[in-house]
């Protein structure tokens, strides 16, 4: 007796159909989130005024090239790669501790590469000018990604014990390496001088607005990437949730696998917070949804969470802009304020898990 | 063809588990590693299946050491049931099956017709889309062997026979699902494979096992055919509480515990 239903070939409770569907409709979502974002902001140039003018053939009006191109395209293009850098980055971290919970925000990983890019703008003048110019506009990122990769490389070490993660040793952990991050953050931050202060502060709090082709083209390749190496890593996270010794009895390079895990996330959360500084909950909240739709097979649920999070990452921009306008949020309130009932939910459903 | 450990010595952490082991697991049959509660069965089975090093020994498959093998090299060559398995994830028994096909080629349509028969053959047909953490206690048992089942489900391929490491495999099944799941075993070592179980179950290791090594404080104290190793004295010895080994006619040794009392 084979469990196939006839007509497709398909067997039931292979939900990959559900992830390629879902897929489909995520890519829609986030086109037309771009389209609305483009078209929506303080100048009040709007995004069909502009489409109607290139498909008639007339020349943009300056100011409108001007907002489009230098201001709100290099945001939107942030907000992508930021959104899906925070939702890839919480889905790998997820499988690699076996654990609905771990965050890049929430277990300091973020919070490294905060201490990283703070390092790197604050004391960055006082390194031997030869090698600033060489690390250029990439001193910033690369900073940001070296401080979460030793985030991450700490917490695994305490959490993770002979192949078994301890959710409470992984919470616990990460608490306390947040806090002695953002302590030493605040060493650091005294010896700025006051425009770096203005500008580290709103950063801290996560934000979009400081977005420049600059700064997009610095963090870009490293995000670009490390997502590129995450759908590598879907076969091997999806044998981890086995555990680490039935992952190598499959067959899996369980090392290899993990190193992967750890390199990948910490270089989007390290690029993504070089852009935007520290967003919460989107890395908990997207692929928590997601295995929700669609299951928790990674091969799906890693491209996925890439989109949702982008889509996600641009309505809670656009969200940010508005409430206050002219004036703006800071993003970070924006998705703690939607994530952070979230993330209870998330942990109350999972109270068995945790409980045991 | 076998799977042969030799003179392995086990340390895990600061302890000494095993003290020179030896053991030859012929192929086309089925061998069980009996013995008391810590007496390093599950150890042995983890060595053999190369996911923990000795520290001195050899262990070779089909004529192969294993040490340096790569995993997925190794995958090819045998299946491991694990003594206990949790899951992190809502994964379908379908999708759990699905793993163990990490390393083995295959298109689609094929691959999900294995992983029906595979959850059919452990008796778990109408399972497939149910949730891995909804399934009870030995319905998730049977959806691990499924797991290990599709990995290295042809018993002989080119030639070489494959091998199915099983450590209580029948530790959660009633009585008809142990009956069934031995002979799942019994018939993929009759079909060529080579089949190495951890039990508890003495019974069903004398109507099951062709082979029969049997443990204790880390050290082997018999190897051989069942009839010699299931032997009232021995047992008794070993498991420290009287046993007494009789015949059934047809269906072969019998067991039964002496009293209530040790
Ligand atoms: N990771 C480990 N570190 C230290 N000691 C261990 C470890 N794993 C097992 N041991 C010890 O090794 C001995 C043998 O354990 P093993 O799991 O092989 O026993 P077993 O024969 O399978 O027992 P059971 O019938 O209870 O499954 C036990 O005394 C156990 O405490
Ligand atoms: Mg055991």
């Amino acid at each position: 007796m084979v469990a196939l239903d006839a007509p497709r070939g398909r067997l039931a409770g292979d939900r990959r159909h559900l992830g390629r569907a879902l897929a489909a409709w995520l890519t829609l979502l986030l086109l037309a989130v771009s389209v609305l974002s483009l078209g929506s902001g303080a100048s009040g140039v709007s995004a069909a005024a502009v489409l109607t003018d290139w498909a008639a053939g007339r020349d943009l009006a300056e100011i409108d090239r001007v907002v489009l191109f230098d201001i709100r395209l290099p945001r939107l293009l942030s907000g992508v790669l930021v959104g899906a850098a925070l939702a890839v980055s919480g889905a790998v971290m997820q499988g690699l501790f076996r654990n609905p919970l771990a965050d890049p925000g929430l277990l300091g990983v973020s919070a490294g590469a905060s201490l990283g890019a703070i390092s790197a703008i604050v004391l960055g003048g006082l390194l031997p000018p030869s090698i600033a110019a060489l690390a250029g506009w990439h001193l910033v990122p690369l900073a940001a990604f070296a401080g979460s990769w030793v985030a991450m490389i700490v917490l695994y070490g305490i959490a993770t014990r002979q192949g078994r993660t301890s959710v409470a040793t992984m919470l616990l952990a990460g608490i306390a390496l947040a806090a002695m991050i953002a302590a030493l953050s605040g060493l650091i931050i005294y010896r700025a001088n006051d425009q770096q202060l203005r500008d580290l502060t709103f950063w801290g709090l996560g934000s979009l607005a400081g977005a420049s082709w600059t700064k997009l083209g610095a963090a870009a390749p490293i995000i670009l990437a490390a997502l590129a190496v995450t759908p590598f890593l879907a076969r091997g996270l999806n044998g981890l949730a086995l555990g680490e010794a039935a992952a190598a009895h499959v067959g899996l390079r369980v090392q290899r696998v993990k190193a992967g895990a750890i390199l990948s996330a910490a270089a989007a959360t390290g690029a993504a917070v070089a852009i935007s500084g520290g967003i919460g909950f989107v890395g908990i909240v997207v692929p928590h949804l997601l295995r929700l739709l669609a299951g928790p097979d990674h091969r799906w649920l890693l491209v996925n969470s890439g989109l949702l999070g982008a889509s996600v990452l641009i309505a809670a921009d656009m969200i940010s802009r508005s409430v206050v306008a002219p004036a703006e949020l800071p993003i970070g309130i924006v998705t703690a304020m939607i994530g952070g009932p979230f993330f209870l939910w998330v942990l109350l459903s999972n109270r068995r898990v945790l409980d045991a | 063809m076998s799977l042969i450990a030799r003179d392995i010595h086990l340390r895990l952490g600061r302890t000494d588990i095993l003290h020179g082991v030896d053991l030859t697991a012929p192929v086309g049959r089925v061998t069980a590693i009996i013995g008391p509660n810590g007496s390093g069965k599950t150890s042995l089975l983890r060595a053999l299946a190369g996911e923990i090093v000795p520290v001195s020994g050899r262990i070779a498959l089909n004529g192969l050491p294993i040490v340096g093998m790569r995993p997925e090299v190794l995958a090819g060559h045998r299946a491991v049931l694990p003594q206990q398995s949790a899951i992190s994830f809502p994964f379908t028994a379908a999708e759990i099956v699905r793993i163990g096909l990490t390393s083995v080629a295959g298109d689609q349509i094929r691959q999900g017709a294995l992983i029906g028969e595979a959850l059919a053959a452990v008796g778990l047909p109408g399972h497939a889309g149910r949730l891995y953490q909804e399934l009870s206690g030995g319905e998730q048992q049977r959806v691990q062997l499924a797991r290990a089942l599709v990995q290295v489900w042809q018993p002989v391929v080119d030639g070489a026979p494959r091998w199915l490491l099983l450590d209580e495999p029948v530790s959660s099944l009633d009585i008809a699902h142990q009956i069934a799941v031995m002979r799942l075993a019994a018939d993929y070592a009759r079909r060529g494979g080579g089949v190495v179980a951890v039990m508890h179950d003495l019974n069903l290791t004398g109507m099951f096992a062709d082979h029969v090594l049997l443990m204790r404080g880390g050290r082997a104290m018999a190897e051989g055919a069942p009839a010699e190793v299931l032997d009232s004295a021995l047992l008794s010895d070993a498991y420290g509480c009287r046993l007494r080994v009789g015949e059934v006619p047809r269906a072969g040794v019998w067991l039964l515990p002496h009293s209530a009392t040790l």
